[in-house]
């Protein structure tokens, strides 16, 4: 078995944590239950992983099967990634049936036409996600098993989720080949991106539970009772303030969980508009301005500011239609006209 | 009775017994808090801030995350003549006994101490911080 096959498998049997080692080996299914019982997967994981290494190089594995397994752990593990959406655009013909077989016929043929050294696998998953890997190497070099991008996409729709390596230049040539395989016009990159694969799904896919104007919420009163034990000696003066603020909030954002995103920018292109008093007004050039707003979860923690006291209800817009525009990315211009104020770019 | 702010809203005013007290909460963490407190402070009648008012400084176990200057704080002291208590509602015990300090306050503002009034309390409090 090549070396570099032995060393990649370990590497990567190293990145599983122990308790999901011996699981994942029996999803991957190239080596035996009979095998796998002769490893002790209690011991520390580097001894475990030269003791799988050694049955994989009994079974004669090749990169085909250690692109696979690693493929199987980044499915297992995908939010340890950054991931991007784009979205096909066919030219308004009728819908063609999607032949998986064709797909990656054409994929393989145009990567591989345009740079001869690269590694791509496949595998399908149930809920008609097709998983694809690929590895990069140059006219001149193998590819490197290490620089790697991995594409979800799910046959049904026009989406496709990229996580891309960090060799910047392929991914025009990535996306060439995906639109060309799967019978598409062209494909866009949308202004999503977040490292939690599934949030990502849930809002193109619209998943999550949106809200509606004409639906009527229960009366407040019921929950607030039930929920908390209240002391009937505390008095809270402004409960009515406060059941409009969880009322607008409820509106703003439903019920259920929010798609778990980890950012939103704003990159403003506007003119500064201080006070009179102050002499910069003679400005007039755009002021360049990025705000960030980070979090281990934008959205539950937007949702959570106006009942925390933090925010007046309801938020800004701006702030509110990120899973309704499934977008992170905003850039916010000028609006020019009688009416000075500011407009969010498409 | 929890206010997030002032004036009260006046459809509950007949439902609202006599104010002994008055605990503005400003948290340390939050410029907001303390822009609300100096917002409200405007609609408290004068005769409150002879003694009937203190400042409650709530988060300073958090030393990292200070938003609010003392200085902000202690020009609300100097102007408004009132008292300035620190604590850490995270903290079980310190929150007990800020609460215990609070009670043994509105007590005396109450009127249910004999021999000692608001306003002789809040110069003694104030005297003792000065020195």
């Amino acid at each position: 078995m090549d070396e570099i096959v032995a060393e990649y498998i370990r590497r990567t049997v190293l990145k599983i944590p122990r308790h999901e080692i011996k699981t994942m080996l029996q999803t991957w299914g190239f080596l035996s239950e009979a095998q796998l019982q002769t490893v002790n997967f209690h011991q520390t994981k580097d001894s475990v992983s030269r003791e799988v290494v050694q049955l994989c190089k009994d079974n004669s594995a090749d990169i085909k099967q250690a692109a696979l397994l690693d493929i199987i752990y980044n499915h297992v593990y995908p939010n340890k990634r950054i991931w991007s959406v784009y979205q096909m655009n066919k030219s308004g013909e009728e819908t063609d049936f999607f032949d998986l077989r064709d797909f990656k016929k054409k994929f393989k043929r145009r990567l591989q036409t345009a740079l001869k050294n690269v590694t791509i696998n496949f595998k399908e998953y149930e809920d008609n996600a097709i998983w694809i890997r690929i590895a990069w190497g140059t006219p001149y070099k193998k590819p490197n098993q290490y620089k790697t991008s991995y594409v979800v996409y799910h046959s049904q729709t026009p989406y496709v989720f990229i996580s891309a390596s960090v060799i910047r230049s392929t991914l025009p040539l990535l996306c060439q080949a995906l639109a060309v395989a799967s019978n598409y016009h062209d494909i866009r990159e949308m202004e999503l991106r977040s490292h939690c694969l599934n949030s990502l799904k849930d809002i193109v896919f619209k998943r999550y539970s949106q809200t509606f104007q004409t639906y009527y919420p229960r009366p407040l009163q019921e929950r607030n009772v039930t929920s908390e034990n209240v002391d009937l000696r505390i008095i809270q003066e402004n409960k009515n303030e406060k059941e409009r603020i969880l009322r607008v909030n409820r509106e703003v954002f439903g019920d259920g969980p929010q798609p778990k995103l980890e950012f939103a920018q704003y990159k403003l292109e506007t003119t500064f508009k201080s006070n009179p008093s102050l002499d910069v007004s003679d400005i007039k050039e755009p002021f360049r301005c990025l705000v960030k707003f980070s979090s281990p979860h934008l959205l539950e923690s937007l949702k959570s500011l106006a009942p925390a006291g933090l925010a007046d209800a309801p938020l800004s817009p701006l702030l509110t239609c990120i899973p309704q525009k499934a977008r992170n990315y905003f850039k916010i211009r000028e609006r020019k006209g009688i009416f000075p104020g500011s407009f969010v770019s498409p | 009775h929890l206010a997030t702010s002032l004036p009260l809203p006046s459809e509950r005013d007949h439902l609202r017994p006599r104010i002994d007290l008055i605990a503005f909460m400003i948290d340390i963490k939050s410029k907001y808090s303390l822009k609300n407190v100096e917002a409200s402070l405007a609609h408290v009648d004068a005769s409150f801030f002879l003694g009937k008012v203190c400042f409650l400084v709530t988060g300073v176990g958090r030393v990292n995350y200070c938003s609010v200057e003392t200085n902000a704080v202690w020009k609300l002291r100097d102007v408004y003549c009132s008292p300035v208590l620190y604590c850490e509602l995270e903290l079980e015990g310190i929150r007990v006994a800020t609460a215990q300090r609070l009670l043994r306050m509105l007590q005396i503002c109450a009127g249910h101490i004999p021999g000692v009034s608001a306003l002789s309390f809040g110069s003694l409090m104030r005297n003792s911080e000065d020195e």
